[in-house]
């Protein structure tokens, strides 16, 4: 499948000490996940590092015209090679690789130039890919793993989403971070020691997150605007992609809303069956999709049900009712990028009373092009209540602009 | 009792307003330029209106992009800007539907009927009033002389909208071929209209009462007139108050009433002086010079590389003459038989460079005497052709052969040259004497000298001046690298938080080197550029930007100190080093009597309708630019070469439909380019008549502009929107235009998409072209990979909707629209055989243009492949040859069909003595940042030159015709050496 390029692989040898490093782009989620790959054996480091040195890295290092989460990611990775503080003979780097009709599959080849160019070739780069498109001897993912990284991935959901909700309206400040790193130690507790998880623990740690944040003293009594949040995968989440989107909404109260990083993976899961029924391509591959689907779906109404039985919290909607709630826009077959899980989102969030919506993307973006500043028209048209802002981000975009534009909605938002 | 007043202050990217409100009526309002001291400039105003407010009770809220900073720093309430406006219209112009207002780098449009929408321009600052201040420096006058020229325009040329760094590449030619003052003045302006229409209205139409806000729609009459006759409003209907330059003020005066602070008028003006001593936080930069004694040893170090000059007047013997005509300033040289300068001029061409070189020559003679003989000429630069056929100077040459030329003198061993100079920046790395790799910023003038110079005359300073204040800077502000309209909006913010002139001007001076670096020359590290550079043009004689250039690279570069002059001195050697045997140059005498007019024409001999500048010069001489062809030039028609991009051009266009009761429109455009002769023959077959778009136009595009979601993706889809408007137009009730996710598998893939515009295009006319509810709009998601997997899916859609459609016509269909688009397949491939041929047998070079295919759109190529042809080139295909070399290993992921084609073609250059590779990128193709650098690496592994051509709305071919110059040139210069050897 691949070209005949050699690229470095990861071997089983490399598993025993080396250290893969993981760009960020949901510190919850990811975090969750990477305890969850220490339990395999695997040593992954999560990135958390900051300003505008990553940015320089970037620039420094992918082309111009590259879409800005390669620029941010790459630089990220290679601002931590240069730093000094890994040995580099012992470093390897992964990077996702959707395998879809937009660029981001190639990333991994950007970010592979990049190494060669700074003399770092011998640095093996680990693609996480679910299409087969690279393999690596020493980092293989079971079903089993998979299984349990998508439990890490819900509860990472759960906690992020009850996060937002109550961040705005705490009355100690600081005190839903605290409840962040209270849920995020006990969790990461039980995936430790070799011990696999089992469905009725994942949903004893839902209880637990939903108990720890309802302790939380809150305060309802001021007004919030809630704006949601959607756009592009990686500018959507990541703080450093989107200049601190959430906290800047929080410092002009509002509560931002953001669906799970889960949506997004369903979505994909999904995809597999509108090839099957559009152009007629593999019976086989979608029926497996279609299981799939069906048995992450049910996990999700799980625990929508349990948070609807806890009572202080909005629990997501169905990813289901969404996906059905976009056909009205677009077809189900735009499946580049973000795709129709773009107005799917923000039918959501409107269906759901969230009106106000900052639709994220990098500059140029063009999956985009379409999906969201394509059908902002549109969803104005079905849901004239709709008050959406499509901000760019990209090196050079100044982050005044981007601040006025959403207060600019948010200004529209009053009356 | 003390009355109560409200009071608005507007604190925008260039300017102050003050306005104050006392029952009901706006008792003061003041409007003044702050050239970024903010915060003095608001309270000096405030101390202006004493007299008038000193007694009151005030109640205060400041706006406008600038204000922010202010507003935190002194807890006055602050009211954001367009909600400012829209409280001014409430009160003031209650009827608007739709407010359009343009401030200094702000545009916004708000539509108050119907659906309440509000937009204000995003990452683009393109279309405001620093751009028209830009244009105006551009033209050399003032502002209001602008407004003053547009009144008297004839005609108006098509003058790119989006950004002023395009509209600025298209001003320049039109100046420099001698277009009229008055004609482009008025151009600016329309411009400015465009772009607030396509960029803000996007999807919506401007129709109602329309109220016209901001300084520069209340200054400039022309900008009205424009909007006037664009959006086809009468007097009743366009307003343009008197308050309008005020009228965000006031909005936010209306605003202050809702406030709770209440301030004598002494309070306010100590909060507000108070605000304006607060320090700002900022990203700070190292300073560029930490001591006056560094400042002199790096003074020294570059005093070195300088040339020998002797007085003209002293001089006895032969000379050689130079012209460098760039696009802002013209240069001439003379140097004397040692190469020595005997005299020389620099000054900017005001538009006019042939009254400059007039002129100079007169002066020249005189100097001359009878002592000194001028045997040679040579001339460079942007307005080469304008200048040699003036004034029958000997030689014309392109710049970065002038460039080479000159640089080689200084530094033998150059191996990098770097040319910044007004509007643009050349940079080329020399490889065995030759020029070898060429970066132009034909897409993007962010670091050029202009910008600088444009904000240092903002602020009122000469960009020398500008640039001196930086040097000492303890805190250069770090403004990172980004594109020039994204710097006024960083220079915004760096002056809201209270940055200085000097931390500005080094800020800026690091900024212009680090665009230059990672954006034009994408360098990895010093090693990337070079180990000898040159560094020249007119921007590095300021020593700011030097030293920012040596600190970013970390190396010693050398600055002749002629930097300015490289092209001319370069040219002056080139002359001298070509001797022609009788100079042609104009005589004294013939100078004397010299004159020269313009005129403009639309040229009728063929289809393209050029619009023809004429120069006419003494003696009936003409001098005719603008044109794509030979034709208007009268010239012999010559022998017409083979070129693929016309030949397939004309197929498609060429393909007959039959005749049938039912008709199905199809937009030519996009992937219709190559997939027509499949979906002709099979709406054919299926008894449809098919109708096909217009050929694209400018004149279309405008059409389907209004449509446009946007503003960002790349030309050929923008186009679309205008055929769907002209099938529409045409009558036709239903459009077919399916969703393709996958392209067609040629088998050289790792995967066969199309790209996601190309995609999913037909989602988002449904969704924005609100004409096309009234139409049968069929977007059904097709796959042609596969036949039979085709055939199921065509008989699921066109079996279900039209009963009279049998599946054994689907069957038969089908065949048939696969069997013509192999025909069409082989026909390129044949046509591509028969080109190659024909170069091969008459010693041509190749030019394989590789693009998408629906590159050969003359609307979107703008007829580069006339050009090529013209420098006697012949022209294929990337899907005439990409079969005929093997796929060739890339390093990314080659998963779109269009793209792998393109690869393949490339390999296949590098396999062919006589074939020069030449990329055609649509601005704003994300794909194609992946495969350029590809391309790049498979071309230049084969030791050849790699050409990259970006294409835009803008009809400019100067930059592209630079571009394949120099190619041409390095090519000679290299059959020359392999000759030597």
């Amino acid at each position: 499948m691949q070209n005949s390029n050699n690229h470095v692989p990861f071997t089983a040898e490399m598993k025993k000490d080396y250290t893969i490093l993981v760009p960020n782009m949901l510190p919850i989620q990811f975090g969750l996940v990477l305890q969850i790959m220490k339990n395999y054996g695997y040593n992954m480091e999560l990135l958390t590092t900051d300003g505008p040195a990553i940015v320089d890295q970037g620039l420094k290092n992918v082309h111009n015209d590259t879409c800005y989460p390669a620029l941010l990611v790459i630089g990220q990775l290679m601002d931590a090679i240069e730093s000094g503080k890994y040995d580099t003979h012992k470093l390897a780097l992964i990077m996702s690789q959707t395998g879809g009709g937009c660029r981001a599959s190639n990333y991994i080849h950007l970010l592979r130039k990049a190494l060669e160019n700074n003399g770092y070739d011998y640095i093996p780069v680990i693609s996480l890919n679910f299409s087969g498109l690279e393999e690596n001897p020493g980092f293989q993912l079971t079903p089993q793993m998979l299984l349990q990284v998508a439990y890490g991935i819900m509860i990472g959901d759960l906690i992020m989403q009850i996060y937002n909700q109550c961040r705005p309206y705490e009355v100690i400040p600081g005190s839903s971070q605290k409840a962040v790193e209270i849920c995020m130690r006990t969790v990461a507790e039980r995936f430790t020691g070799n011990r696999l998880i089992r469905y009725s623990e994942v949903r004893r740690l839902y209880k637990f997150v939903l108990e720890a944040f309802g302790k939380l003293k809150l305060d309802h009594s001021k007004l919030k605007k809630r704006v949601g949040i959607v756009g592009e995968i990686y500018v959507k989440f990541s703080p450093l992609g989107n200049n601190h989107l959430e906290d800047f909404l929080i410092s002009e109260n509002c509560e931002p809303v953001l669906p799970g990083l889960m949506d997004f993976c369903l979505y994909s899961i999904y995809n597999g069956i509108v090839d099957h029924k559009l152009y007629g391509r593999s019976a086989k591959t979608a029926l497996r999709d279609q299981m799939l689907y069906r048995f992450v779906l049910g996990k999700q109404k799980d625990m929508i049900h349990m948070i609807e039985q806890h009572g202080k919290f909005r629990p997501p909607a169905p990813f289901d009712t969404i996906r059905k709630l976009s056909q009205e826009i677009i077809n189900p077959g735009v499946k580049m990028g973000e795709g129709w899980l773009l107005p799917a989102e923000m039918v959501e969030l409107i269906t759901e009373g969230v009106n106000n919506i900052v639709c994220a993307q990098p500059f140029g973006c063009l999956p985009n092009h379409i999906a969201g500043k394509g059908m902002v028209r549109k969803i104005r048209e079905h849901y004239p209540q709709a008050n959406i802002v499509s901000v760019d981000y990209d090196p050079s975009a100044s982050k005044i602009n981007q601040e006025n534009r959403i207060k600019l909605m948010l200004s529209s938002a009053e009356d | 009792m003390n009355s109560t007043t409200y009071l608005g202050i507007d604190i925008g990217s260039t300017t102050v307003k003050l306005v104050a409100v006392r029952d009901n009526t706006i008792i003061y309002k003041q409007y003044e330029r702050h050239f970024s001291k903010v915060r003095e400039k608001a309270c000096e105003m405030l101390r202006a209106a004493q007299n008038i407010i000193g007694q009151d009770n005030l109640y205060v809220a400041i706006t406008g992009s600038a204000g922010l900073g202010m507003a935190k720093a002194s807890s006055v309430d602050f009211v954001q800007e367009v909600f400012a406006t829209r409280k001014a219209v409430g009160v003031h112009v209650p009827s608007a539907d739709v407010v359009i207002e343009l401030g200094g780098e702000d545009a916004k449009i708000i539509f108050l009927t119907g659906q309440l929408e509000e937009r204000m321009n995003g990452s683009c600052a393109g279309g405001t009033g620093a751009f028209i201040d830009q244009m105006a420096v551009l033209l050399d006058v003032t502002p209001t002389e602008l407004d003053a020229l547009s009144q008297h325009a004839e005609r108006i040329y098509t003058i790119a909208s989006r950004c002023g760094v395009f509209a600025k590449s298209d001003i320049q030619p039109l100046l420099n071929e001698g277009a009229r003052k008055e004609d482009v003045a008025a151009s600016i302006f329309q411009a400015v209209v465009n772009q607030t229409l396509t960029g803000l209205a996007q999807g919506r139409q401007v129709i109602g009462d329309v109220l016209f806000l901001g300084g520069p729609l209340f200054f400039f009459k022309g900008l009205q007139q424009r909007f006037r006759e664009t959006l086809q409003l009468d007097d009743q209907h366009a307003h343009f108050p008197e308050l309008a330059p005020y009228a965000i003020a006031a909005g936010a005066a209306e605003y202050a009433r809702d406030t709770q602070t209440c301030y004598t008028y002494q309070d306010l003006l100590q909060t507000l002086e108070q605000a304006a001593n607060v320090p700002a936080v900022s990203n700070y930069l190292p300073p560029l010079f930490t001591s006056q004694e560094e400042y002199r040893a790096f003074s020294n170090r570059h005093s070195k590389h300088d040339v020998m000059t002797q007085n003209v007047t002293m001089y006895r013997g032969n000379a050689y003459l130079g012209i460098d005509c760039g696009s802002t300033t013209t240069k001439l040289v003379l140097i004397g038989e040692d190469n020595q300068i005997l005299y020389h001029h620099y000054s900017p061409n005001k538009g006019n460079p042939v009254d400059v070189i007039q002129e100079q020559l007169k002066k020249l003679y005189g100097l001359c005497g009878d002592r000194v003989h001028i045997l040679s000429s040579a001339v460079t630069g942007y307005g080469e052709a304008l200048i040699q056929n003036a004034f029958g100077i000997d030689h014309g040459l392109v710049e970065t052969v002038a460039h080479f030329r000159a640089a080689r003198h200084f530094c033998p061993e150059v191996d990098f040259i770097i040319d910044i100079g007004g509007q643009d920046i050349k940079c080329f790395k020399i490889r065995n004497n030759c020029i070898d790799n060429i970066f132009l910023n034909e897409a993007c003038s962010s670091g050029c000298g202009s910008f600088i110079e444009t904000f240092a005359r903002s602020m009122g300073y000469s960009i020398e001046e500008f640039c001196k204040l930086g040097l000492f800077s303890e805190h250069p502000i770090d403004l990172g690298s980004r594109c020039t309209v994204f710097m006024n909006s960083s220079v915004k913010q760096a002056q809201k938080d209270g940055a200085s002139i000097d931390m500005i001007s080094s800020g800026l001076s690091v900024s212009v080197v680090k665009n230059a670096l990672y954006k034009v020359i994408r360098a990895h590290s010093p090693d990337d550029l070079g180990k000898h550079i040159v560094v020249q043009g007119g921007t590095f004689l300021n020593d700011a930007i030097l030293r920012s250039f040596e600190q970013e690279i970390g190396r010693e570069v050398t600055r002749p100190a002629i930097s300015g002059l490289m092209g001319a001195y370069g040219a002056a050697l080139h002359a001298k080093d070509n001797c022609p045997e009788q100079t042609a140059l104009m005589l004294p005498e013939e100078l004397e009597h010299f004159s020269h007019s313009v005129s403009n024409v639309r040229c009728g001999l063929c289809t393209n309708h050029c619009s023809l500048t004429i120069n006419s010069f003494p003696g009936g001489r003409r001098f005719i630019s603008g044109n794509r062809c030979e034709r208007p030039l009268g010239k012999n028609k010559s022998v017409e070469l083979p070129d693929l991009y016309k030949w397939k051009y004309e197929y498609l266009r060429g393909l007959k439909s039959k005749s049938a009761s039912e008709k199905i429109g199809l937009p030519f455009g996009l992937n219709f380019y190559e997939l027509l002769p499949f979906w002709m023959t099979f709406l054919n077959e299926l008894d449809f008549e098919v109708v096909l778009s217009d050929p694209s136009s400018r004149e279309m595009y405008m059409h389907g502009q209004h449509s446009i979601p946007s503003d960002t993706v790349c030309y050929p889809a923008k186009l679309i929107h205008g055929h769907i408007d002209n099938l529409i137009k045409k009558g036709v009730s239903s459009i077919f235009y399916p969703c393709m996710t996958y392209n067609l598998d040629e088998g050289r893939a790792d995967n066969c998409y199309n790209c996601p515009v190309v995609a999913y295009y037909p989602e988002l006319l449904q969704a924005n072209v609100a004409e096309l509810q009234n139409i049968d709009f069929m977007m059904p998601y097709f796959e042609l990979k596969d036949q039979k997997r085709f055939q199921v899916q065509a008989t699921k859609f066109f079996y279900k909707k039209y009963s009279r459609i049998k599946k054994k016509d689907i069957r038969r269909a089908t065949e048939a629209a696969y069997r013509a688009l192999d025909n069409y397949y082989a026909a390129i491939r044949e046509q591509g055989r028969k080109a190659i041929a024909y170069a091969d047998a008459n010693g041509l070079e190749l030019a394989v243009i590789v693009g998408r295919p629906y590159h050969i759109d003359p609307e979107i190529n703008h007829g580069l492949n006339q050009m090529i042809a013209s420098y006697g080139m012949v022209i294929v295909t990337e899907d005439a040859v990409w079969n005929l070399a093997d796929k060739p290993d890339v390093h990314v992921l080659n998963q779109w069909t269009y793209h792998s084609r393109m690869y393949s073609a490339a390999n296949y250059v590098v396999h062919k003595p006589n074939a020069q590779l030449i990329q055609l990128v649509s601005f704003g193709c994300g794909i194609d940042a992946i495969t350029t650098d590809e391309i790049r690496s498979i071309i230049e592994s084969g030791g050849k030159i790699y050409t990259q051509l970006k294409i835009d709305e803008i009809n400019n071919l100067g930059a592209a015709k630079i571009r394949i110059r120099s190619m041409l040139a390095a090519i000679e210069e290299g059959k020359k050496l392999a000759k030597q050897q």
